[in-house]
């Protein structure tokens, strides 16, 4: 074990991981994590839209990965606490830009409604994502995170390109859905 | 009726609600996991404030990032602010962004698109407060 830490932190390395955390989001490491995100931003980054970008995708991105935990600690309050109750985040720097890396388990079941979701968002352009976006905040209604099912086109209007996502079924219950978000520099 | 005060965190807004001016502020920051229990008060407050509001009321947004939990509680507020305009008052949005913003201008253009209330675009340097 103790020589894959040099492993793990050449892979970080070699992969320009500026930021990672894997486990249970609280509030609390939200508002930290944000605030570790901020700090390196304003170290690497000129322009203040970029930053304020990265800074938008990685809030809504952490709100997701936080509501979802929360949300099965509330149904399965008898269940023990497994690993699949828990998000992965990273952040990198690319090329041209930063990608936001996210996974965590999501009951199977709810697979399709997701990707239909993705697909649909994946397929307009900006102005159609702007319309969209009016579209659900005008509609008064709220969902379970409060809200109304506009994190993922705000997601895509920040990042200005095309949501990658996978699913990969864990088990006759859950899938592991990962979301990689471009932004440009 | 009284002033409604709450002082800014790292994510929520600090909120200035007047009945007294009809100037209400909202600024800083407004991220927090749970947006419609932090809004809540805010929305009681204007529904109460809509009751007797003064002849003009001004609402100065001047917020350096929002999430899309917040936004549908911007828009209720709005919405709150309409039912006052709707009775004869003066009432004004003054959304504010910071200079190579375009983001938050054009979050501003979103929702005035969809409110009935006159909105004024200002440009400013930095938010206060951060």
């Amino acid at each position: 074990m103790l020589d894959r830490v040099l492993d793990l932190y050449n892979d970080l390395e070699r992969h320009r991981i500026m930021l990672s955390f894997k486990g249970e989001l609280t509030p609390e490491l939200v508002t930290a994590l944000l605030g570790l995100v901020e700090r390196k931003m304003d170290l690497i980054e000129r322009d203040q839209r970029v930053r304020k970008r990265v800074f938008n995708v990685v809030m809504e991105c952490l709100q997701n990965l936080y509501h979802h935990n929360t949300q099965r600690a509330e149904q399965d309050l008898t269940a023990p606490r497994t690993e699949e109750a828990q998000g992965v985040v990273m952040i990198a720097q690319a090329d041209k830009g930063y990608s936001v890396l996210t996974g965590n388990f999501m009951a199977g079941g709810d697979v399709d409604r997701l990707k239909e979701h993705l697909d649909h968002v994946n397929a307009l352009g900006p102005d159609e994502l702007r319309d969209l976006y009016k579209e659900k905040l005008a509609d008064g209604r709220y969902s379970d995170s409060g809200g109304g099912g506009l994190g993922l086109i705000e997601i895509a209007r920040k990042s200005g390109h095309k949501l990658e996502y996978g699913f990969v079924p864990f088990d006759t219950q859950s899938t592991f859905f990962s979301l990689n978000v471009n932004v440009s520099a | 009726m009284a002033v409604f005060s709450l002082e800014g965190s790292p994510k929520t807004p600090t909120v200035h609600f007047d009945d007294a001016t009809g100037r209400l502020e909202l600024k800083g920051r407004s991220i927090p996991e749970n947006s419609i229990e932090f809004y809540k008060p805010l929305i009681d407050w204007i529904d109460h404030y809509a009751r007797d509001p003064r002849p003009g009321t001004s609402l100065y947004v001047q917020l350096e990032y929002f999430n899309t939990s917040s936004s549908k509680c911007i828009l209720d507020l709005f919405k709150k602010l309409e039912l006052v305009r709707a009775t004869g008052n003066e009432v004004t949005v003054l959304w504010h962004y910071e200079a190579d913003d375009e983001d938050m201008l054009e979050a501003g253009e979103d929702y005035q698109a969809i409110i009935n209330l006159p909105f004024k675009m200002i440009q400013i340097e930095e938010v206060d407060g951060k």
